[in-house]
């Protein structure tokens, strides 16, 4: 083990420093040539030889006990091997850092869609035959499928500043609306899938996975097996937005399913079973109050939600993360109920909280500026507080208000009309801003980084699931080296390696990205020894060393391996100092007056998170954060069966992630330099939920702005788009 | 017995007649770069050419290909010797976790194809004539869903490539 | 999936020879992959159809063209002649699916596509139109892909086709082969049976019948034509509603018109009433909005589609409005990517 580094501090900003030029520059991914030739190998390819297919079933009632699995219904089919259901089966999938196992059934159903066995056949079609057709009697038991109606609903205790009710009643004007958003799910292009194969008492999965350090725990804990048991490999990961945090069901059966037919199982869910058995985004009710006076500076800010899970789950979306400390007020309440019903779990999905808390707080917003007839841009300017108002901590960077006022210059803000005045056929125009804000992490991370001459190796169990971690492990480590990026090799996704924060709430490259950056660290503390100066005067560059009068090649200078590990944790900063990413949005959209159709024409984000480390990928971060954004605000609906709770939208052609078509080519990304001291020692902070967080009230604001109407129930589907425009008339 | 020609390469298969060419290529040809995005025809992951024609491999049987020529995307280029859509991807980032790329890059092969031949789209304000502009490409695409959403910089590099082309 | 034998047909009589109760037919197979994979369709024998001999090819017709059952949606889309003679099919066909699926759907084979109904989808949920006498789990559910008109209390189901919606809309009838070999013909409209008590019986198809061609009437020189397409996203998906338009115009008159709709009934729907309201009417918003209450029932008979009352009567407004001119420039209709960064 080695010492951990606390983030106590500030830390001296040596990559402003280092001399090879690579941090924040616009490099191409090292692995996209095998991405973009078919190459890079995910989870469920390359199968081992023998292996067999397992195909999960579903339970196919909202509440109840299993009765009986009629196993013998299969058995004789050809080529089927075994029925699993086994008591160890996961009902639900772990939550992101669980570390530990989830909920595993017993024949407990708790949802409709809940794996309850797996199928295990010689090829994939018999076993997905074998497990359409399995047989499985129930004993039902009444459920509640509705959040709105549950009777069982856990309120917190409000979390106050001040005295909301007093501040609301004294503003000379108030807001207090209520929105809905559908339920959404990450539906990552991969679906969940693993390849177990024991070799004696020890295990090797080749999984998709976002958090190998957790998710190993989390699968020998299921198993009740020894963590050295576990090896989890998960070089390539089809995306994941928080779907992949947690170990899955599919994870542990195919472990199960290996060690009791002595082969290797391959298990891939349907892309039915991910809508059906893999962690949503809850459903919300959002009461959003604003208490302002007529200048516009807020007194009184209250953002209450309601969500849902099943019974026994900790988590819930926390809606108003975001809400409670963007703008300041005399008085701030926000308190939310939990219901618990028979639905598929919650859990995170890309920007747990703000993806749709955010929706509401600024189209609330939104209304306010309205009401009070002031700028929009202007509103949120008014309202920026020094501290963070709930707890008074000191912000570590904030760039909010430059970036309101940067995106309004290149956006072309002070176009916007008023409102339903824009007029173009039979599309109205309209424009739209809203403020992004999310807070920024630094999760206990390790990396290993190794030196032989003048190429380097990176080692660590961190993921890269698309946010560009090979890339930028590559860039950190090159530069505080010196060597030119295609001399470091970057190696991840293997719990044989050091263990790192995973892929999770932005903080992968803050976490796994400072460990690297220590480690490597080190390895210039070695160097400089060896050169006989000081660290402080040693520059690395292209393969050289320079210090004090002396300059040698690396290749001359570490003849022999230098190894270094090291380990970040957060520390006094963290409780000092928030750390969060800020940014704003705008949009321009086109709003059919007839059909309620919404075409987004143009976005810009304007974000100010800290150190960038690599141009090029950040940028994809942003902008696939923003078009997040335009799903959430137009498309994506999760609907449940009344009465059921089932996931009736549970395929891709029902459940609507943008396609190219809803996506503008004018998405563009703006970065404001910025270094976050507090955050950790490389300054940076997490990119790829900012991106989302507020996005989609920028364009929901634009359809109010270019109708006149307002939509309070997300997405804007053309039907509600319609009855807003018909309830107000216009 | 069934026989395909997959990127110039004669194969013949023994197949349960529920294979599909999908699963043919991933697992009995090992040829995995085509992906199994939903396994219906809803998300283009699986995009192959058929005689130099774009379809979703997961909704053919492989049975019914028997004699065909498939181009998948390991037809395309090789990591160390990309060809020019490829190494536009690249350039441009036109991809994050890259499940869903090579279906891209196998549409956008096609789709040029389909616009030399004057074919028109949705989108096409006359139906007789077709051109490469964004909101084109767009919907010419949008068979091809991405949810890293890198839509903007996708069609970047398939316009980058064209020009290349051209 | 379940097993199945695999026969490939030299010929249509072998084809009707080997139908049956557990037999389909596959060409294209775009939705019946779909549908087997999840065990909606179980049949236990698959006749390949797709490589018989001349059903790809598109031939004159008397006037018209008669349109091979296997000729692919992407070449008929894309067909010189019915870009310029019949341009609302073009536009209809070019509107559903993906480019992919374009290419491998064939002409008979979207007539007699399934309904995308996500309770027929659902195994776990009871279908009458599935299992026939289990229910419609649709009621009471989510409505997005359900029928406004011709349901029954059995069976909510819309047919998802846009292709078969621009077909209405300019009169075209398929052409269906006997097992005897005898050819007969049926309006579009015709093809297809309301649900009743028997949603599982789709069509007006015999026992061994086949679609071999779908015929094309005279081109309507003249006419403007336009297929509007509202969905829950910009491209690759279903229909809420959707409305083709064969109008042709004297001056500012509208002097005949032709409509169908999609997304609304177990069927492509016409109602010649509302072709009535419009004809020798002044081609403005009152004359549209006359036509939309003509149309348009007052409530819905299931609640689950009443959102797509107003959906549907805004429509047939736009469509009109772009088929007549008055919506001025449509360009953003159908893309995003209008308007460019300051």
């Amino acid at each position: 083990m080695t010492e951990i580094f606390r983030m106590n501090e500030a830390q001296p900003r040596l990559l402003d420093e280092t001399r090879q030029g690579l941090v924040g520059k616009p490099l191409d991914r090292p692995e996209g040539p095998k991405k973009v030739s078919g190459r890079a190998r995910y989870a469920a390819e390359g199968l081992p030889e023998g292996a067999a297919h397992g195909v999960l079933v579903r339970a196919t009632v909202a509440r109840g006990r299993v009765i009986r699995i009629d196993h013998e219904a299969v058995r004789d089919m050809p080529g089927v091997i075994a029925v699993i259901s086994d008591d160890r089966l996961l009902r639900n999938p772990a939550q992101g850092m669980a570390g530990a196992a989830p909920c595993q059934p017993a024949g407990e159903v708790f949802y409709h869609g809940q794996p309850i066995a797996l199928v295990v056949a010689d090829s994939f079609e018999t076993a997905r035959d074998a497990a359409e057709r399995l047989p499985v009697s129930y004993d039902v038991q009444p459920a509640e499928t509705d959040p709105d109606t549950a009777s069982e609903k856990e309120v917190d205790d409000p979390e106050t500043l001040g005295d909301f009710d007093a501040a609301f009643a004294g503003s000379d004007a108030t807001i207090d609306a209520t929105y809905t958003t559908d339920a959404q799910v990450s539906a990552a292009m991969e679906p969940h899938a693993a390849i177990a194969d024991w070799q004696g008492d020890n295990l090797t999965l080749r999984g998709s996975l976002q958090m190998l350090r957790f998710n190993r725990k989390e699968l020998a804990d299921s198993l009740g097996v020894d963590l050295a048991q576990v090896r989890i490999l998960s070089p390539y990961i089809g995306g994941g937005f928080g779907s992949k945090l947690g170990i899955g069901p599919e994870a542990v059966a195919a472990a199960i399913a290996s060690r009791e037919i002595g082969r290797p199982v391959r298990v891939v869910m349907a892309r039915q079973t991910v809508f059906d058995a893999v962690l949503r985004r809850t459903e919300t009710t959002q009461r959003v109050r604003f208490g302002a006076s007529a200048d516009g500076s807020l007194k009184a800010i209250s953002h209450d939600d309601l969500v849902s899970n099943v019974p026994g789950e900790s988590f819930s979306e926390p809606v108003s993360q975001a809400s409670q400390f963007l703008y300041g007020a005399d008085g701030l309440s926000f308190t939310q109920t939990v219901a618990r019903i028979s639905r598929t779990p919650t859990g995170s999905v890309r920007a747990p909280g703000e993806a749709v808390g955010m929706l509401a707080f600024e189209c609330a917003m939104d209304e306010l500026a309205d009401k009070l007839n002031i700028c929009p841009v202007e509103l949120r300017l008014r309202n920026i507080p020094q501290t963070h108002p709930m707890t008074g901590q000191a912000y570590s960077a904030h760039g909010l208000a430059d970036c309101l006022r940067t995106g309004a210059e290149k956006f072309g803000w002070s176009k916007r009309a008023a409102p339903g005045t824009r007029i173009e056929g039979d599309w109205r125009i309209g424009m739209g801003v809203a403020s992004a804000a999310r807070k920024s992490m630094l999760v206990q991370s390790a990396a290993r980084v190794r030196l032989t001459g003048d190429r380097a190796i990176v080692e660590t169990d961190m993921t890269d699931i698309g946010t560009g971690t090979y890339a930028i492990l590559g860039q950190i480590a090159g530069e505080m080296l010196g060597l030119p990026v295609d001399r470091v090799d970057v190696r991840l996704g293997d719990t044989d390696l050091p263990g790192a924060s995973g892929s999770g709430g932005s903080f992968g490259a803050n976490s796994a990205g400072s460990a690297t950056f220590l480690a490597a660290k080190k390895i210039r503390a070695d160097i400089a020894s060896k050169l006989g100066c000081e660290p402080g005067e040693l520059t690395l560059q292209d393969g050289i060393a320079r210090g004090g009068n002396v300059e040698r090649p690396l290749a001359d200078l570490v003849a022999d391996e230098i190894v270094h590990e090291a380990t970040i944790e957060a520390g006094d900063t963290s409780e000092s100092h928030i750390s969060a990413g800020f940014g704003s949005h705008f949009a321009e959209v086109a709003v059919n007056q007839w059909t309620g159709e919404v075409r987004v024409r143009r976005m810009l984000g304007v974000m100010a998170m800290g150190r960038i480390l690599n141009e090029k990928t950040a940028r994809s971060q942003a902008l696939g954060g923003m078009i997040w954004g335009i799903g959430a605000a137009l498309t994506e609906a999760i609907e449940h069966d009344p009465r059921t709770g089932h996931i009736v939208t549970r395929d891709l052609a029902n459940y609507h992630v943008a396609s190219h078509a809803d996506v503008p080519g004018a998405v563009k990304v703006e970065f404001l330099e910025e270094r976050d001291d507090m955050g950790n020692p490389i300054q940076t902070k997490g990119i790829g939920e900012l991106g989302i967080s507020g996005a989609g009230a920028a364009v929901l604001n634009a359809i109010a702005n270019a109708t006149g109407a307002r939509v309070r129930n997300f997405p804007a589907l053309p039907d509600r788009v319609v009855a807003a425009m018909e309830a107000a008339g216009v | 017995m069934t026989k395909l020609t997959v990127n110039g390469q004669s194969h013949t298969l023994e197949l349960d007649p529920r294979t599909t060419l999908l699963d043919a290529l991933r697992d009995h040809l090992d040829l995995t770069g085509s992906k199994k995005g939903c396994d219906h025809g809803q998300c283009g992951a699986c995009t192959v050419l058929v005689n130099g024609t774009r379809v979703n491999s997961c909704l053919c049987l492989a049975a019914m290909h028997d004699g065909d020529e498939i181009t998948t995307i390991e037809g395309l280029g090789s990591p160390e010797s990309l060809n020019a859509l490829q190494a536009a991807f690249v350039e441009k980032d036109g991809y994050q976790c890259g499940y869903c790329t090579p279906g891209q890059i196998m549409s956008a092969t096609a789709l040029f194809e389909e616009l030399k031949a004057g074919q028109p789209s949705y989108v096409s304000e006359d139906l007789d004539r077709a051109e490469m502009t964004d909101a084109e490409i767009a919907e010419r695409m949008s068979g091809n869903l991405c949810r890293c959403s890198a839509y903007p910089l996708i069609r970047e590099a398939i316009a980058m490539a064209a020009e290349v082309k051209s | 999936m379940r097993p199945f034998e695999y026969e490939r047909a030299g010929s249509l009589a072998d084809a009707s020879g080997m139908m049956g109760d557990a037999a389909s037919i596959i060409a294209g197979g775009t939705n019946l992959m779909d549908l087997m994979k999840i065990q909606v369709m179980t049949p236990s024998r698959v006749i390949d159809i797709s490589r018989l001999p001349d059903m790809d090819r598109i031939e004159t017709h008397g006037d018209g063209l008669r349109i091979g059952a296997l000729v692919t949606n992407t070449a008929l889309a894309t067909d010189p002649r019915i870009r310029a003679g019949w341009p609302v099919l073009s536009r209809a066909i070019l509107a559903g699916a993906s480019a992919q699926i374009r290419n491998k759907a064939t002409t008979g084979g979207n007539l007699l596509q399934r309904t995308r109904c996500p309770y027929f989808y659902d195994t776990a949920m009871n279908c009458n139109k599935r299992v026939p006498g289990t229910g419609c789990s649709a009621k009471g559910g989510s409505g997005r892909m359900l029928a406004l008109f011709g349901t029954s209390e059995d069976c909510l189901a819309a047919h998802p086709s846009d292709m078969a919606v621009g077909l209405a809309a300019l009169g075209a009838e398929v052409e269906i082969r006997a097992p005897s070999g005898d050819l007969r013909t049926l309006p579009v409209t015709q093809l297809y049976a309301l649900p009743g008590n028997r949603p599982d019986i789709e069509t007006h198809l015999n026992e061994g019948e086949i679609i071999t061609a779908v015929i094309l009437p005279a081109p309507r020189a003249g006419t403007q034509q336009t297929y509007r397409k509202v969905r829950d996203r910009a491209s690759y998906a279903f229909a809420l509603v959707s409305v083709a338009a064969v109008v042709a115009m004297d001056g500012d008159t509208i002097a005949e018109a032709s409509l169908a709709f999609g997304g609304v009934a177990p069927r492509p729907w016409t109602d010649a009433s509302v072709n009535a309201v419009l004809a020798g009417a002044k081609a403005e918003n009152a004359t549209f909005e006359r036509a939309a209450a003509q149309l348009v029932p007052d409530a819905a008979p299931h609640e689950e589609t009443d959102f797509k009352r107003p959906l549907l009567r805004r429509t047939l407004i736009a469509t009109l409005r772009e088929a007549t001119g008055l919506a001025g420039r449509v360009d953003t209709a159908r893309t995003a990517s209008a308007g460019g960064m300051q």
